[in-house]
């Protein structure tokens, strides 16, 4: 398990622009995107990208803070979390 | 290249976001025995520093690891070792001023609740364990984060009837001090049988005496999760499915909080000290033990067969959870106190849960007798005759068990004592007319029990 992987998960109606602006705030704050995935469920559009914060000068409250705020400004619903919740939950 | 779960992350935010799951504790345990003196000023000074320089980061650190892993720790609390054998080498007993000095201390490191203004008397009390027993009625209403607990009895000592004939006034005497607030002092006092000095949940926390210098114990929770899984079952999935189910629900919500854990003990650099994987409830609707029986199939919590399906959830969530940590501990187990869940406060509103139901329960669930509001005109001798009833259940299965209940003051059965926030509100349920008071006043100790010839 790594500490500084993160995963962000981005919902909500389907627009012109999320992927892009979601990655410049990533680049901004030096976060290495590793993977994208995307899909529509139940009519809403959903993104899940992983990263890599290893190198980035910013903490992470710093990261999450500026991604929450491009998710208020497109009007989608974001979570950032360690990955390692996830690995720990469903793998024994 | 690391691989991620899309299916696993939309299960994880809907458990969070939807069903509650959330990190109801973390609790700093911490030893104060070397915190002795003779002079009770110089105690305080002792138990304040040491609290301060061991618990000043735990609100910070606990909101740290709520933002990385966007999961709420709804509780950061302290328990310490019970605090009549601190307060025993003083020349002077003042036990209402060391808890003073928990108040101030919790207060100042920002934990809603300081556990282990305690006494183990199973066998019988000692001096400062009467003095600390006798001032438990203004302690409690001197102070708002201090809890009390009690440990009454145990499977190898018996019962002590001399503190249970006690502690039957010492509840009324709190409860009437704190009247004004539907006697919430009260609600912060249990009596215990078989009591557990790991246990990270208040009232009942503290640092038993086998225990280390300290450690980051840790409770979770999540019965909006389990019943959420339960009722995504189709309605005729049989009982081995069903344990399943609640197994491997269980094994994630454990195994978050065993991640949580190990994280906040990092940071404080102290030892992980165990998770206490308990399904405790919320009056939040959904957070509700009594939903998961209605999940299963029961019209309400207190129908014929709410003690069998207590009884599978409990045993289910321990063997789910314990694969998921490597230090189980704690009371680990169902709670079901009626005041702090949704589902038990509307059965009990509509005489559907009993007094006796609740009784018959607390054999099979995680601890016993919890948040019950009753008639502020319940004689002393009735309220101890329920303690030894449920110390009797503990003493003989090899449990713990407990009775917090809270005699309201002028209020009677169709009334309600509202506390708020997670300690709920609750119906004054009826308890039995008949009386207990020459059985209790016998006093002495009631045996140990006999290990053999189990029928």
């Amino acid at each position: 398990m790594d500490e500084n992987k993160i995963i962000v998960t981005i919902s909500g109606k389907d627009g012109i622009g999320i992927v892009a602006e979601i990655a410049s705030v990533l680049a901004k704050y030096e976060v290495n995107i590793e993977d994208i995935r995307q899909t529509i469920m139940q009519g809403c559009f959903m993104m899940f990208l992983l990263a890599d914060i290893s190198k980035s000068k910013y903490s992470f409250k710093e990261i999450k803070d500026s991604l929450t705020q491009a998710g208020t400004k497109l009007g989608m619903e974001i979570w950032v979390q360690k990955k390692e919740i996830f690995d720990k939950m469903h793998t024994i | 290249m690391t691989f991620f779960n899309e299916k696993s992350i939309i299960e994880t935010i809907n458990m969070i976001k939807v069903h509650n799951l959330d990190i109801r504790t973390v609790t700093l345990a911490l030893s104060l025995r070397d915190c002795c003196s003779e002079d009770v000023k110089e105690a305080g000074d002792k138990i304040y520093n040491k609290i301060i320089k061991y618990a000043k980061n735990l609100d910070k650190y606990a909101s740290e690891l709520e933002e990385e892993y966007s999961i709420p720790i709804i509780n950061r609390r302290i328990a310490v070792t019970p605090i009549s054998l601190i307060g025993e080498s003083c020349k002077n007993y003042d036990y209402v001023y060391l808890a003073k000095v928990l108040d101030k201390a919790a207060q100042e490191v920002k934990v809603n609740f300081i556990g282990g203004f305690s006494a183990l008397v199973e066998k019988g009390c000692t001096k400062g364990d009467t003095a600390l027993i006798e001032s438990i009625p203004e302690a409690l209403k001197e102070t708002q984060r201090v809890c009390s607990s009690i440990n009454l009895a145990t499977t190898k000592a018996g019962i002590n009837m001399n503190a249970v004939k006690k502690m039957g006034g010492i509840i009324k005497e709190t409860a009437r001090l704190t009247a004004e607030n539907d006697g919430i002092g009260a609600a912060k006092l249990v009596c215990f049988c078989n009591s557990v000095g790991d246990n990270p949940f208040m009232a009942g926390a503290y640092h038993g005496y086998g225990e280390s210098e300290c450690a980051l114990n840790i409770g979770v929770s999540g019965p909006g999760v389990v019943r959420a899984a339960v009722e995504n079952l189709p309605k005729d999935a049989d009982f081995g499915t069903l344990a399943n189910k609640i197994k491997q629900t269980a094994f994630k919500i454990t195994s978050t909080g065993e991640l949580i854990g190990r994280r906040m003990a990092e940071k404080m650099n102290i030892p992980f000290g165990i998770i206490d994987l308990s399904l405790a409830p919320t009056p939040a609707i959904g957070d509700s033990v009594a939903g998961i029986f209605q999940a299963m199939g029961l019209e309400h919590a207190g129908a014929h067969g709410t003690t069998a399906a207590l009884a599978m959830l409990n045993d289910a969530v321990k063997k789910g959870g314990i694969m998921a940590s490597s230090y189980v501990g704690g009371l680990s187990g169902a709670f079901i106190p009626v005041s702090e869940d949704a589902g038990m406060i509307e059965a009990a509103s509509k005489g559907v849960l009993t007094f006796d139901k609740l009784e018959a329960m607390t054999c099979v669930c995680s601890v016993g007798l919890d948040m019950i509001a009753i008639p502020g005109d319940t004689p002393e001798s009735t309220i101890s005759g329920i303690i030894a009833d449920e110390a009797a259940i503990g003493m003989i299965n090899k449990k713990t068990t407990a009775v917090r209940i809270i005699p309201v003051q002028n209020k009677n059965v169709g009334d309600k004592a509202v506390y708020g926030g997670l300690l709920g509100e609750a119906p004054i349920m009826p308890v039995s007319k008949l009386s207990s008071e020459t059985f209790i006043n016998r006093g002495g100790r009631i045996p140990a029990p006999i290990h053999s010839l189990n029928n």
